[in-house]
């Protein structure tokens, strides 16, 4: 069990120009604490996790395991283990043997790696697997051998890097679920990388968003989804995505198509009457009204039902924008695409506002 | 089987596929002539190895074997047939340790100067052998291991046979690099990852070099003419050129006899290890 931090670590990769695949990450993981590192592909999930476990070079910074600065420690001294997204199980290796593998290295007696192999596999409920080889097996009890391996080594932290990527829908729901409550009972500090932002808010205690090899925000996943602190983390966490425009702001508030939306006083002071305000409003945060008044007139042209819930997509007619409007309805009475429907807005405190330039959130 | 086939889906013989059976089976039996005709005049009587154009001979002889095994200038068959051996499965060894050692570097480890040090083994495998041979000659000769097993076997453990190397190279490329990741986070070095990991995974590559090493050097003539001139270290190859050296004209049942002989040790091995090579060829990407 171990604190882990990144002190303004950076990997940069030569090349023409070179890649800042992380660059200047400021992390604190607590003792016991579920972390998930969430961001597009490419975004320096992968290397971040990486430079933790050792696999990548460290350029600038450096990286912290418990009071030890293992910055420049060979990979073994961490004490870490990692899940791989491919699960690199040894292929020639029984699972048993793939799981005891770590150990068998360190000289720990035999009937002591076999004691704790099988601990791990009553666990993981792999216990009639132990003497297959990993070809034997399904993506799913793959999955828990990799799981299998990084446990019976009773390390300070687990690293996992999209462990569940490999799997299906139904499967990935499940194990997901296995994932957060072993964690929960083992108390190991853990690093989850995904690119799945449904896996990051129900897994984490605290979700970190990178871009672009910077990190973002962290938070938990409650914070992050009712704060964003910009616009970037705004339309990233949420599925739909939250409706993001950049619109005119005039002093009657930020003109989204027709309508006015009033913004707080502290926003608008200090901004020239020509500047522009981009508003984030999450498909929940709208409904549809029946009077025309203050409402926005929406052309529908796709529905998704979803059951209890349908989404909207339409376009507003004097629309200039590329993306549509979605709005998250009642799945009873869906309108039906080219009816012309009335948009609101359901509370005010709901609309997030971010700097047009720099997406940074603003007041509020 | 085609005839069937053809009957149960109701569209006839395929002509197609029985002329290229067909057309195959004529090729192999003009390939096998001469082994056919190798095997058969091993059996035939002396005044009928030259004037007769038969393949069958016309009554067996088998004295030729019994003169074969005698040997020649008095070592034993089974004593020349242990110096081939000793010197192939010392090249087999030499090869599949030093070429995977040095495939396992150049595909995995970094290193200074590795691309062209890469390059520059690919080169030799262009290198003529006989342009090196007076140098190696005068290397070995100045080592005092002329006339011993050494010139033939020593080269192998030091990777010199840039084809094999290229080979493994090939192989150990398509082992996915998160294993010696996986084994790197489990405590392995360079080394217990290259012996635990990468060498048990290369195991068709190695099957591959083994093979082919061990029917080239059985083969082998040349290198042995030059480096063993004792009767006692004569290889099976060489013994059979002196077999036509030293006898008459009427010894040329018994050189058959001793070619089958000759051949015997490497069909065996070959049809023990071909399942081996056709599974090397076929699972050149590990999966699992
Ligand atoms: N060995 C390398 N050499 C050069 N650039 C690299 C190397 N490895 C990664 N990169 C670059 O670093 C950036 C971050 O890569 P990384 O693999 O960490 O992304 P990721 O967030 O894990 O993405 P994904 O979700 O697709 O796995 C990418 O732009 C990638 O091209
Ligand atoms: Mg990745």
């Amino acid at each position: 069990m171990a604190q882990v931090a990144y002190n303004k670590a950076a990997r940069v990769f030569g090349g023409t120009p070179p890649v800042r695949a992380v660059d200047g990450l400021d992390l604190t993981v607590d003792d016991g604490e579920f972390l998930v590192l969430v961001g597009p592909s490419g975004s320096g999930k992968s290397t971040a996790l990486r430079m933790l476990a050792g696999l990548e070079e460290i350029d600038e910074g450096g990286v912290q395991i418990g009071d030890v600065d293992v910055t420049t420690m060979p990979p073994k001294s961490r004490d870490i283990a990692m899940v791989f997204q491919s699960y690199a199980l040894y292929p020639h290796m029984t699972v048993a043997e793939n799981m005891g593998f770590a150990l068998k290295l360190r000289r720990i007696h035999k009937q002591e790696v076999r004691r704790r192999v099988e601990e791990a596999a009553e666990l993981l409920d792999l216990t009639s697997y132990l003497d297959r080889k990993p070809k034997a097996l399904s993506g799913g009890q793959r999955q828990r051998v990799a799981m299998g391996r990084a446990i019976v080594r009773e390390p300070s932290v687990f690293l996992m890097d999209e462990p569940l990527s490999n799997l299906d829908a139904k499967l990935r729901v499940e194990t997901r679920a296995n994932i957060a409550s072993l964690q929960r009972r083992l108390g190991t500090t853990t690093i989850y990388v995904t690119h799945d932002q449904v896996e990051a808010m129900t897994m984490g205690h605290r979700v970190a968003v990178l871009a672009d090899g910077v990190l973002q925000q962290c938070e938990t996943p409650r914070e992050l989804y009712e704060r964003p602190a910009n616009a970037f983390v705004a339309g990233f966490i949420g599925s739909p995505a939250m409706n993001l425009r950049t619109v005119p702001l005039t002093p009657e508030g930020a003109e989204l198509d027709e309508v006015s939306i009033p913004v707080p006083r502290a926003v608008t002071s200090g901004r020239s009457d020509d500047s522009e305000i981009t508003i984030g409003i999450r498909p929940e945060s709208l409904h549809l009204v029946s009077s025309e008044e203050g409402s926005l007139p929406l052309q529908v042209e796709l529905v998704e039902e979803l059951g209890a819930d349908c989404l909207i997509h339409g376009r507003t007619l004097t629309s200039t924008n590329r993306d549509p409007l979605i709005i998250r309805g009642d799945g009873r009475t869906p309108p039906t695409p080219g009816e012309t429907v009335n948009v609101a807005v359901r509370d005010l405190e709901e609309i997030h506002l971010f700097d047009a330039g720099s997406g940074e959130r603003l007041a509020s | 089987m085609v005839a069937v086939r053809g009957s149960i889906t109701g569209r006839g013989p395929d002509w197609g596929r029985i002329g290229l059976h067909v057309g195959c089976l004529a090729v192999l039996l003009v390939m096998l002539y001469p082994l056919a005709w190798l095997a058969a005049t091993s059996f035939k009587p002396a005044d009928e190895v030259i004037s007769s154009l038969r393949l069958l001979p016309s009554r067996i002889e088998l004295g030729n074997y019994a003169t074969a095994l005698e040997g020649v200038g008095g070592v034993s068959v089974l004593r020349l047939i242990g110096n081939s051996l000793i010197i192939s499965v010392g090249a087999v060894l030499g090869n599949v340790l030093s070429c995977s050692l040095a495939a396992y570097a150049f595909a995995r480890l970094r290193f200074t100067l590795r691309g062209p040090l890469f390059a520059l083994m690919l080169a030799t495998i262009m290198l003529p052998q006989h342009a090196v041979l007076i140098p190696q000659y005068i290397v070995f000769n100045q080592l005092g291991m002329v006339n011993t097993f050494w010139p033939l076997v020593l080269p192998k453990f030091l990777a010199t046979d840039a084809f094999f190397v290229f080979l493994t190279v090939q192989f150990m490329r398509g082992i996915p690099k998160e294993l010696d990741e996986a084994a790197t986070l489990d405590g392995c070095g360079p080394f217990r990852t290259f012996f635990r990991i990468i060498l048990p995974l290369s195991r068709p590559a190695l099957i591959t070099t083994a093979i082919f090493t061990f029917i080239w050097t059985w083969n082998d003539f040349f290198l042995q003419l030059i480096y063993l001139f004792e009767p006692e270290k004569f290889t099976i190859t060489l013994a059979l050129r002196s077999f036509v050296d030293t006898s008459s004209q009427s010894a040329y049942g018994p050189m058959f006899a001793m070619s089958v002989i000759a051949l015997l040790p490497i069909v065996l091995f070959f049809m023990a290890f071909q399942r081996f090579l056709v599974q090397g060829m076929a699972s050149s990407g590990v999966k699992g």
